[in-house]
């Protein structure tokens, strides 16, 4: 007999995991781990702004998020500072904003779990979330998937195609928001872009397309949530971490393989 | 009148300094142009306009209507994380069908390179590809910003041979901004010197005299020009003879 909170924890985990395999891909081609950590770690003021408005934490983070990506791309524009100067400061003042406003909201709040996820205590309400974002999620990706990968081999070849870089890249931001904040719960803040780039990472050994590389990304992400579900539940390990070990030890086993394939051929 | 697109002086400016000044350019059908000029001197800008990718702050472009343009750009370094085969990029956003893209490839020989992955190929192999692109849905005109770039001599040879060749063979016209100036005299007929203005225009042999473009390039280079212009008269004796 399995418990209902396991079904929940297995459908959110497969669900995130198809999303942030999907959308990792395009992390790893237009190198935006760094970004996405940055979104990842903003979104505990998320976090901090739901509890205080009294709405769901979801939509708190949602919110930080995009205005986070809005100020990044405005700063990004300027050109007085590198990107990575200015996500480090962005990510970091968010983050300890975030960490003030929550302790002095004089509440008990599990700060473990939003940092390092706790999938088994996913509740009705996330799955919702997590369906709905999803879906929005993947039907950006499926409808504007030519111009994405074009847009990410030459940015000037796709302008002068017609396609609108521009509006482009706040979509590929915009689905990246919606990514942290549905699978946050899953992994915890912290662990997000881990999710986000060992899966892609691993696929990329394996495909031979970038849709097939999307794909198997996914596939693999759904495995190790599953396999990081079940040895959390009978090692009586955190969730979150056990999902990334689980990812990791599939990304090398799968780089051993293709070097002694590569080696022999 | 038979342009097919025409700029009317634009000018752009960025941060108090002007890029582009009063620039004005006609391409006609059959016209074969190299836009040369020094590093920063607002090249790149001025194709970014005639595409209607950027806005000058003044001046217009006039198209004929439905002007379909092939486009390679500057510096195109295929992304290694992205497993991508030749013929999946080529077929991206594009309506073509497998006849066209097959005619195409023999055309710029890349039959043998289709399935391979697009980060694997050699330079010259790349901007082959690039131009296969390009070449897809008939356009009428090529824009290529600095197309032989990285190559080595023995690829810029024959890349600029496979565009004159695909010149001569199709209905189109060209314009290149390039620095292959030993090139560009043999191929092009026709030369636009910029530097933020058109500096001066023409017959390569005739641009080589003018004294702006002495001016910018420098005596020994506008020698460099007419000497190249001679070799492309297979005149030999008369260089011996001066």
């Amino acid at each position: 007999m399995i418990e209902p909170f396991l079904i929940r924890a297995i459908i959110a985990g497969i669900g995130v995991a198809i999303i942030a395999g999907a959308v990792g891909c395009f992390v790893v081609w237009r190198k935006m781990a760094y970004f996405g950590d940055s979104l990842a770690h903003s979104a505990l003021l998320g976090v901090a702004l739901g509890l205080v408005m009294g709405i769901s934490t979801n939509i708190g983070t949602i919110i930080i998020c995009s205005t986070f990506a809005i100020i990044l791309i405005w700063l990004q524009q300027k050109k007085f500072l590198a990107t990575d100067t200015l996500l480090g400061i962005l990510a970091h003042s968010a983050l300890s904003v975030g960490m003030v406003v929550l302790s002095l909201l004089e509440r008990s709040i599990d700060l473990h779990s939003y940092l390092f996820g706790d999938i088994l205590a996913v509740n009705l309400l996330e799955i919702y979330f997590i369906i709905f974002g999803g879906s929005f999620v993947l039907l950006f990706l499926y409808f504007n998937w030519a111009s994405f990968v074009l847009m990410t081999i030459d940015e000037k070849l796709a302008r002068a195609e017609g396609i609108n870089v521009f509006v482009n890249q706040l979509l590929i931001m915009l689905i990246m928001t919606v990514v942290v904040a549905v699978s946050f719960k899953i992994v915890g803040l912290l662990l997000i872009t881990s999710l986000l780039i060992i899966p892609a990472a691993s696929a990329r050994q394996l495909a031979s397309s970038p849709e097939l590389m999307a794909i198997i990304s996914s596939g693999l992400a759904v495995l190790a949530v599953i396999i990081g579900i079940f040895s959390s539940l009978h090692l009586d390990t955190p969730s979150g971490p056990s999902i990334v070990v689980a990812s990791a030890l599939i990304f090398v086993t799968i780089s051993l393989f293709s070097f002694i394939l590569r080696k022999n051929n | 009148m038979s342009f097919l697109i025409q700029a009317k002086n634009l000018s752009v400016s960025r941060q108090n300094k002007s890029i582009l000044e009063n620039v004005s350019l006609s391409i006609k059908k059959k016209d074969f142009i190299t836009i040369i000029g020094p590093n920063g001197a607002g090249k790149s800008v001025l194709l970014d306009c005639l595409m209607g990718s950027f806005i000058p702050d003044r001046g217009e472009i006039i198209k004929e209507n439905n002007l379909c343009i092939g486009y390679i750009p500057q510096n195109f370094v295929p992304e290694n994380s992205m497993p991508i085969c030749v013929e999946r990029f080529l077929t991206l956003k594009k309506k073509c069908t497998t006849l066209e893209l097959n005619k195409i490839s023999k055309e710029t020989n890349i039959t043998g390179i289709l399935k391979k992955n697009l980060s694997n190929l050699s330079g010259g192999e790349l901007q082959k590809v690039l131009l296969t692109r390009s070449l897809l849905n008939e356009p009428e005109l090529l824009i290529l910003d600095e197309p032989a770039q990285n190559l080595d001599i023995k690829n810029q040879l024959n890349f600029y041979n496979l565009l004159n060749r695909i010149y001569e063979n199709r209905k189109l016209s060209i314009l290149m901004v390039s620095h292959d100036l030993h090139m560009v005299m043999s191929s092009t007929k026709q030369v636009v010197c910029l530097y933020h203005h058109v500096c001066c225009s023409g017959e390569p042999q005739t641009v080589a005299k003018d004294p702006e473009f002495i001016s910018l390039f420098g005596n020994d280079m506008a020698e460099m020009m007419s000497v190249y212009q001679h070799t492309h008269n297979h005149s030999h004796q008369e260089i011996i003879n001066d």
